[in-house]
């Protein structure tokens, strides 16, 4: 079997588990709906979902752009301005430690409910990951390089640009792949403490009423886009830098 | 041709001395090979005349003209340090792109002149791949490779050129055809060769000198007869191969016993 098929298999294969695991118990639709009641919601509900799905994904896409950007330049700034790493790295620690969960009441009370505070959510739960993993990407150049480049004298930035940058890219991938995977957790708990649109909403408030096959709805687009988003990363990458030691195996 | 001087080298790592007072003199457009067995401190003494960081080292390296040797240098390592994002002709132009500078940039100079780029091509074509010039180096062979390595180092243009077991990682063969391809390629330069293998320096070195002990010393130079590279058919140079690697064998004996 080809190994693009082999997911839309296990897709298939855990639909037709649900539905039985429904039929067989007789599950009431408030607790389990069955996967047809979920894709009739689907269906009716398609301009609703359309719309929370563009606000939810305008937030993980600004979110996951920004939070990228700092975590680059937060990584460069550590490895090019040493003094600072002892300072920085308490701080950037402690808005680790602290859960998302708990900052978003705080968050929301000083970016407002719209799209401002669930940007800043998942910047919060992005530039980590970016941050560190370029950072050891940065900070791991072949020293055999790096010699050789200064017996040709070259200067800092041509050296940054040129063997340090692409040489990091690798690390930097692996740290762009958990930030696609982490970006809806940002957006969606955002849009749980306090939003008025947005896929994280709309599952707050079809729950609230126990309209569980519009929820399940939600929930499926927004396992679409994240299983969408990952794959077209992974893909992008593989193909702009094909230096990555997992590719070049294949 | 000027000669490089280097005198009273010294390196130490914590309270172990490798060597100290080391002086050597490299002629001006001649081979000098140093052979030695694994830690007797030849890479170190390599970084310290590229002034690349190296453990404590003390010591001079001067230029027979009174200069200094910084960008006199090409360096050549026992890896090819080709870097895999850029082509082969892009590899061996590094050194251009590398000492281009912020003004290059903004006044938009073209990355590389049509002279440089000719240069490369014709540098490509003596060591025989002018017509991998657009490829990666994942889809070169290890010689091949080596043979770019050569080819950036030729780029470099320096009077000076350090190798370190340049040749190291090949088979025979390949090993053989390089050493050819270099002895022919630098000729003229002064060139310090650091290897492990007797006779890899007794091919191409004008002096050989071989570094041993605890401290390290420098031998009584070697001056094997006849034009480089020699050919493999010399009896004389077969007789001072045995004799080397004989003191080499005997060298690693010692310091297995724990014997200074």
């Amino acid at each position: 079997m080809k190994d693009s098929v082999k997911p839309f298999v296990v897709l298939v294969g855990l639909l037709v588990l649900w539905h039985t695991l429904v039929m067989a118990f007789d599950m009431p639709s408030y607790i389990l709906p069955g996967p047809l009641a979920v894709a009739n919601s689907m269906v009716d509900n398609a301009s609703l979902l359309w719309e929370h799905t563009l606000v939810t994904l305008s937030e993980m896409l600004l979110g996951l752009l920004l939070g990228v950007l700092l975590g680059i330049i937060l990584a460069l700034v550590l490895v090019y301005f040493t003094a600072l790493r002892p300072w920085l790295l308490p701080p950037l620690l402690i808005t680790q430690a602290i859960p998302v969960f708990a900052l978003a009441p705080i968050l929301m009370l000083w970016f407002g409910y719209g799209l401002t505070s669930k940007v800043v959510m998942t910047i919060l739960v992005i530039f980590f990951p970016v941050a560190t993993c370029c950072y050891d990407g940065l900070r791991h150049t072949h020293q055999g390089w790096l010699d050789m480049a200064q017996t040709m004298g070259g200067n800092r930035l041509a050296i940054l640009r040129h063997i340090r940058w692409p040489a990091a890219l690798p690390a930097l991938a692996s740290g762009l792949r958990v930030a696609v995977v982490v970006a809806p957790i940002g957006a969606v708990v955002g849009e749980w403490v306090g939003s008025s649109a947005g896929l994280g909403y709309l599952m707050l408030q079809a729950n609230a009423r126990l309209w569980t096959d519009q929820m399940f709805a939600a929930l499926t687009v927004l396992a679409f886009c994240s299983v969408t988003l990952y794959y077209t990363t992974d893909r992008v990458l593989r193909r702009l830098i094909p230096w990555q030691p997992e590719t070049s195996q294949e | 041709m000027f000669d490089v001087i280097i005198r009273r080298a010294s390196l130490r790592f914590g309270n172990h001395c490798v060597f100290t007072d080391l002086n050597l003199t490299l002629k001006g457009g001649q081979w000098t090979c140093l052979l030695g067995g694994s830690g007797v401190g030849k890479t170190s003494l390599l970084r310290l005349i590229a002034a690349l960081p190296a453990g404590e080292t003390t010591g001079e390296v001067v230029c027979q003209d009174g200069f200094s040797v910084h960008h006199r240098i090409a360096w050549m390592a026992q890896q090819d340090l080709l870097l895999p994002w850029f082509s082969v002709l892009d590899n061996i132009t590094l050194g251009q792109r590398l000492r281009r500078n912020l003004t290059d940039v903004f006044t938009r100079r073209p990355l590389l002149s049509a002279e440089v780029q000719e240069q490369a091509m014709s540098i490509l074509e003596k060591v025989g791949l002018s017509a991998k010039a657009d490829v990666l180096p994942q889809h070169l062979s290890g010689g091949q490779r080596q043979r770019v390595a050569l080819a950036r180092t030729l780029m470099e243009n320096r009077p000076l050129v350090l190798m370190d077991e340049p040749f190291g990682a090949l088979d025979a063969i390949t090993r053989l055809n390089l050493q050819d391809l270099a002895c022919e390629l630098l000729q003229n330069r002064t060139v310090l060769l650091i290897t492990h293998d007797p006779l890899e320096a007794l091919r191409l070195g004008h002096e050989v000198y071989h570094l041993r002990g605890h401290p390290a010393r420098l031998t009584d130079a070697i001056t094997p007869p006849g034009k480089t590279p020699r050919t493999l058919d010399n009896n004389g140079l077969m007789a001072l191969q045995g004799k080397l690697l004989d003191r080499l064998r005997h060298e690693s004996f010692d310091e297995q016993s724990g014997e200074p």
